[in-house]
């Protein structure tokens, strides 16, 4: 089984391309599910009564259902009712809706770690809603959240390779593409492996390096 | 008379730092050996590597004439003849008590039950706890607990006990129903390593007391002398600070140490 | 158009019922097999054996480094080529996620058993017991209660990740919904049905293990 090398040095400029698709739905996928995180927690925070509810609905509904279906459902099933949408497009959507969900989380158990005492004891000396956020529970809650956020963080860079079935250029797109194309399957499985190792394990180990030292069990202390 | 349990020229290394240093002791059968020193010193290292819970690194160490530092050392044997009972009592949640007796004697020793739960009840009955034998160790208080880890060793029919600092986690009231325990053991004639630091019992109990300091063995005589005349500067401060007699601050301890 | 939606699905239930069928198979045999393998994983983890840490710790990395979509094509393409095995695509989904899984629940069921306090092991050592008693008897009963809420955890997302076998061509729940949708355009009422099976298949499991968590962290 000898490898064809001259093969796979004519592909690595698609390859490059796919690592950034692979990373713009990424990173875009990570910086819109914060937001809708930060929205959420800002209500759970806050408690408003009729909102809580539907964040709680929304979490539940993300969370126990598969990110393929999800996908599906946005590129297949809503041009039927009028909305037409790229792979681009619907993977960014879907992958906010189930990344928005899994950050909630993260930042609900970060923000469930700060005291109810200091709400109150930030409400006492006057401060508003807004600075009560910036200043007392995001700081806090932040930092008992960066191991599981990072973690997560990885989780949707690696989710990515679902978007493949829609068509969005991601490295296993790009990978199928090319086997369907040349037949070289042996070289291009082997370029896909390597780059999942190149990209996602210094990141899975930095996240071990990470948990070790903010000392996180699982089990309690 | 050859010793049950001999250590000669013991060493033990934890990484860089030598915890054991050319330890020489003997123990004969039915010899009670209660072990000073302060924390840090190794006696509870040196306990826990007759039992194998710690790995030793050179010198010998024999039990019954048997060399135990050896590839071929069969641990779980040797266990059986050697018990040991923790500061924390270790008692197995999940299980009751008398499960928790029963455990050792059924699936090691494969003794028949009807046999093995007769020891453990009238073990039971003699530590006063005959009435625990179906509780859950979380329904027990710490000195029950640890009355009912001695019969969980004792179940097994060891040859020497181990005891490392088995009072040192119980509230005061708890103390002495647990060493009088012990107190009876050492009065039947069996072979007990102490590790504590009640002075008192130590010195009611012991047949030889043994001073460590820093991985060695500093003093070894009967618990009289040690007590009254301690022979070294270490074991002398070291006694001082159990000692609530208020010495004068110039003169020379040796001379004007009083009897407690 | 809502009955008539209704109607469809009664009709197609035979179809969905044999796609569904294949879908769990997957999910139970993979989460089977993942419990199984994940406390060996578990157990072998705590025994610090150097070599043997070194192999599954890379066994671990490997799944955690490369998604299970990737994997499932790595296998499904790659075994005939490696290999000459041309294994079907349902056992390509059983073989992947059943790795994967026992990663996953290994890495739960090392955390639970390095949880216990270390005098457990002491103490059962100490009466004689040898490595499989002491781990029978003594340890796995105690770690089985912290595993479980995680476990659960694990076990939905084994069933969610199943969803992508449908990718390497199993005849799936998804498949089959596909194949409907292709005959009567139907997808948003399809894929809405796909989206509530899944729904109504883990979001109980979710609750039990958050109620299981609760209940026993307090005792």
């Amino acid at each position: 089984m000898t490898f064809d090398y001259a093969f796979i040095l004519s592909t690595l400029p698609a390859f490059l391309k796919a690592v950034g698709v692979t990373l713009q739905v990424g990173f875009i996928a990570i910086g819109t599910s914060l937001l809708v995180a930060l929205l959420n927690a800002t209500i759970l925070v806050f408690r408003t009564p009729y909102l809580q509810k539907l964040v709680g609905l929304y979490v539940e509904l993300a969370r126990n259902t598969p990110l393929l279906i999800q996908l599906f459902f946005v590129y297949f099933a809503l041009p039927a009712i009028g909305i037409q949408v790229s792979g681009f497009t619907a993977a960014i959507i879907t992958m906010t809706f189930l990344g928005g969900a899994y950050l909630t989380e993260v930042l609900r158990a970060g923000v469930d770690a700060v005291p109810q005492a200091q709400l109150e004891s930030g409400r006492s000396i006057g401060l508003s809603h807004g600075q009560l956020l910036r200043y007392v529970i995001l700081p806090q809650a932040g930092i008992l959240s960066l191991p599981s956020l990072f973690a997560n963080f990885i989780f949707l860079l690696k989710e990515t390779t679902v978007v493949s079935a829609v068509a969005v250029p991601e490295i296993l797109y790009t990978t199928k593409s090319y086997i369907a194309l040349y037949y070289k399957t042996y070289e291009m499985l082997a370029v896909l492996t390597l780059i999942c190792v190149l990209l996602f394990l210094p990141l899975s180990l930095l996240l071990s390096r990470l948990e070790r030292r903010l000392q996180h069990g699982q089990f309690g202390s | 008379m050859s010793a049950l349990v001999e250590f000669q020229g013991f060493n033990k290394f934890y990484g860089e730092q030598q915890v054991l240093k050319g330890i020489d002791l003997q123990v004969r059968s039915g010899e009670v050996i209660v072990i000073l020193g302060p924390s840090g010193c190794g006696k509870s290292t040196l306990l826990r590597c007759l039992n194998g819970l710690e790995e030793a690194h050179s010198g010998s160490l024999k039990f019954v004439g048997r060399e135990l530092l050896d590839k071929a050392t069969d641990w779980r044997e040797v266990r059986q003849q050697i018990g040991m009972v923790f500061q924390s009592y270790h008692l197995f949640p999940h299980m009751s008590v008398l499960d928790n007796l029963l455990l050792g004697p059924l699936k090691v020793q494969k003794r028949q039950r009807r046999e093995a739960q007769q020891q453990a009840e009238a073990l039971l009955e003699r530590v006063g706890l005959a009435d625990k034998r179906d509780a859950f160790p979380r329904q027990l208080s710490g000195g029950q607990q640890q009355r009912i880890a001695i019969v969980r060793s004792l179940c097994m029919n060891p040859r020497v006990m181990l005891f490392d600092e088995v009072t040192a986690a119980l509230d005061p009231e708890m103390v002495k129903e647990v060493l009088q325990v012990i107190q009876g053991l050492a009065r039947e004639g069996m072979t007990l390593l102490i590790v504590t630091h009640e002075m008192a019992f130590a010195r009611a109990v012991a047949d030889r007391i043994v001073f460590m300091d820093a991985g060695r063995i500093l003093e070894q005589n009967p618990p009289e002398i040690f007590f009254t005349n301690p022979q070294t500067a270490r074991a002398q401060q070291f006694l001082e600070k159990f000692s609530f007699v208020a010495t004068l601050p110039e003169t020379n301890p040796t001379k004007e140490l009083e009897p407690l | 158009m809502a009955s008539s939606g209704l109607e469809l699905l009664w009709v197609s239930l035979p179809q969905l019922a044999k796609g569904a069928g294949q879908t769990l198979s997957i999910s139970f045999l993979s989460i089977a097999i993942s419990t199984v393998g994940g406390v060996l994983y578990g157990v072998l983890r705590t025994l610090n054996v150097a070599w043997l840490n070194a192999i599954l710790r890379i066994y671990l990395e490997l799944f955690r480094a490369i998604p299970v979509l990737v994997w499932l094509y790595l296998l499904f393409f790659g075994l005939p080529i490696f290999f000459g095995l041309s294994l079907p695509s349902f056992w390509c989904a059983v073989l992947v996620l059943s790795l994967w899984g026992a990663s996953e629940v290994g890495e739960v069921a090392r955390g639970a058993l390095h949880s216990l306090p270390r005098g457990q092991r002491e103490a059962g050592l100490s009466i004689g017991l040898n490595a499989a008693q002491l781990y029978g008897y003594v340890l796995l009963p105690q770690a089985l209660k912290r595993m479980t809420p995680p476990t659960i955890n694990v076990y939905t997302r084994i069933i969610k990740t199943s969803s992508l076998a449908v990718l390497i061509g199993v005849v799936d729940v998804i498949k089959v919904g596909q194949q409907i949708i292709e005959r009567t355009y139907e997808s948003v009422l399809i894929y809405g049905a796909l989206f509530l099976f899944f729904f109504f298949i883990c979001y109980p499991l979710s609750a039990a293990s958050r109620v299981l968590e609760r209940r026993w962290t307090q005792a």
